[in-house]
């Protein structure tokens, strides 16, 4: 516990000292999270001041219903840049895929975490929970069902942020027919603010930045309308994207393995996504910023955004409908057809009944009458 | 529905369906309809075939004849690039022909972007400038009808969406998109019982006009 304490309340800068990262390259890092955050060059200094002083915040990860590809994106791409040392300096106490302990010290560490820094820690969530009305056993942890485990934890907690699509919007579990009756953590945090970092996986710069931000302004970033940061999550993939000039010329592939896909043309007609999905991809790139997915020839699957498992197939281009449109046209068509003749013949046979009828009468035949 | 891409979702799906339903059962019996009354069987002598002349005036009566166009130069002219440009902006446009193979399987070669950009833009003003017209046009203001106006707005409306979702003027885009493709949905609902209906129905007026003439051996 003691321990705990002093790792707590040593600032970042001392932290980092001691993990021999340079100033040169601390402040490196400092201008780069200033534009990855849209924010003018000069506050560089300022954010590296405010992370020198800044104590590390104690965080909570909780991983619910999720595959830990998010925290294999946040471990592995940025290895071994000072990003990863930004994680190594916050206080991660409680992590299953990263801490040693485990089975009851492993929940230990989490209680005393949180006993420790009441009103102070953060929470951070992979994964969607079974919701309130379904069956809590199909996500437990040492016991603890997952929806337990998060209300029970938010108690003292600062803020939350839901790390990828699943604890931000449900993602897979939540798909159609969504069996574990999944909802995302905003579903579930009432009093809280919630950041919510979506893609599967998000980028790991956007993790980091959003600690970054919330390290040197001590508060949260300012939000999009899912609670995403604007600063990473404000431009669609198509208005940054490399291969925009070829949909604004017209050029396309077709195929996977055409001379427009050799030559890099748009993805848009093999489904990509990228018009309505909005992510940080095409600017930070992926593993250390080598390539992403477009780069590499494959469509967005608009993987940072609410429902988009359920939002059609993921090689149909974003403007066909999600329906077996065909078939509604055929049985729309022949129903209409039928309607239409019989309403017809309807017509013909009132008209022949009028004509059998009629009587046919002479002049003469009516003076007679009269 | 709050949730923009709930929306899109929304409008790509089971309200695309209803629209495209309502429209073809609405189109598909007008139609059969007006196919299998026919016209009264013609007992005279016919004095030359129906099919041929029926097939020229359907190409011939799509170009005014001078005296019309001189007496509305305007109507003919403004009615010519905005019809034009509606169908080049609908058929040329590479999603909407991504959309059109998906339900029809027929595809064709599009135009580039900015072309079927520069065409909507024309033809956005062309319909804001027949809206104008109608509404200061002595006679026409007189003899237009709330149909007239339903129908300029729902055909507008998918123009306006559209050119805004193109430019991602409305955000996120998730929202453009679905308000795009909604309006795209009213103006088929719609269809079916308007004077929309001319898109076929003109066609088959102009052949039967034809052929009558042809069988009584007038010039058509």
């Amino acid at each position: 516990m003691a321990a705990h304490k002093t790792a707590v309340s040593r600032t970042l800068g001392e932290s980092l000292r001691e993990h021999g990262v340079s100033r040169r390259g601390f402040l490196k890092f400092c201008a780069a999270t200033a534009s990855m955050m849209a924010l003018p060059p000069t506050m560089a200094p300022a954010i590296a001041a405010a992370l020198e002083k800044a104590r590390r915040p104690s965080v909570i990860w909780l991983s619910f219903q999720e595959c830990t590809g998010c925290t294999e994106s946040l471990t592995r791409s940025h290895a071994p840049t000072v990003e990863d040392l930004i994680l190594e300096v916050i206080s991660l106490d409680y992590h299953h895929t990263l801490q040693a302990a485990s089975g009851d010290a492993a929940e230990r560490a989490r209680e005393q975490a949180m006993e420790a820094n009441h009103g102070d820690y953060l929470v951070v969530v992979d994964g969607s929970l079974p919701g309130p009305d379904s069956n809590p056993g199909y996500s437990t942890i040492a016991g603890i069902s997952n929806l337990e485990m998060l209300k029970e934890t938010l108690e003292g907690a600062k803020a939350v942020v839901a790390v990828g699509t699943c604890a931000a919007f449900g993602g897979l579990p939540h798909a159609s027919p969504n069996p574990t009756g999944a909802v995302a953590v905003q579903d579930i945090v009432e009093d809280l603010p919630v950041i919510n970092v979506s893609g599967c996986p998000p980028v790991p710069m956007v993790i980091t930045g959003v600690l970054a931000h919330y390290l040197t302004f001590g508060e949260l970033p300012e939000l999009d309308q899912y609670n995403r940061p604007l600063a990473f999550f404000g431009q669609s993939i198509h208005d940054r994207c490399y291969r925009r000039p070829f949909y604004d010329k017209g050029l396309f592939a077709e195929t996977f393995d055409d001379e427009g896909a050799k030559k890099g043309w748009c993805l848009y007609r093999l489904g990509c996504k990228g018009p309505s999905t909005y992510n940080a991809c095409a600017t930070t790139k992926w593993n250390a910023g080598t390539s992403w997915p477009i780069e590499s020839g494959h469509p967005c699957l608009g993987c940072s955004e609410p429902d988009f498992w359920d939002a059609g197939g993921f090689y149909r281009a974003l403007s066909i409908p999600n329906t077996n449109a065909t078939g509604t046209l055929l049985a729309a068509g022949v129903t209409g057809a039928i309607v239409g003749g019989a309403a017809a013949a309807l017509a013909k046979k009132q008209q022949k009944a009028e004509e059998d009828e009629r009587q046919p009468v002479k002049i003469e035949e009516l003076e007679q009458k009269l | 529905m709050s949730d923009p891409m709930e929306f899109l979702l929304w409008a790509k799906g089971p309200m695309f369906d209803w629209a495209l339903a309502i429209f073809a059962l609405g189109m598909l019996a007008r139609i059969a309809e007006i196919l299998m009354l026919g016209r009264k069987p013609n007992l005279a002598e016919p004095r030359g075939g129906e099919w041929g002349p029926g097939l020229r005036t359907i190409i011939t009566r799509s170009v005014a004849d001078p005296g019309t166009f001189q007496r509305a130069a305007f109507n003919v002219t403004v009615g010519w690039i905005w019809h034009l440009g509606f169908l080049v902006v609908l058929l040329l446009f590479i999603p909407h022909i991504e959309l059109i193979n998906s339900v029809l399987g027929l595809r064709w070669p599009g135009l580039p972007n900015p072309v079927v950009d520069a065409v909507s833009a024309v033809t956005i003003a062309a319909l804001i400038a027949s809206l104008v017209h109608r509404l200061t046009h002595p006679v026409k203001k007189r003899i237009s009808t709330v149909e007239d106006y339903l129908v300029w707005t729902v055909t507008f409306l998918p123009l306006l969406t559209g050119y805004l979702a193109y430019h991602r003027m409305i955000n996120p885009y998730p929202l453009a998109l679905g308000l795009h493709i909604l309006m795209v949905e009213i103006f088929l609902i719609v269809f079916p019982f308007t004077k929309l209906t001319h898109v076929f129905t003109t066609f088959i007026a102009r052949w039967y006009n034809g052929a009558t003439f042809g069988r009584k051996g007038v010039e058509s």
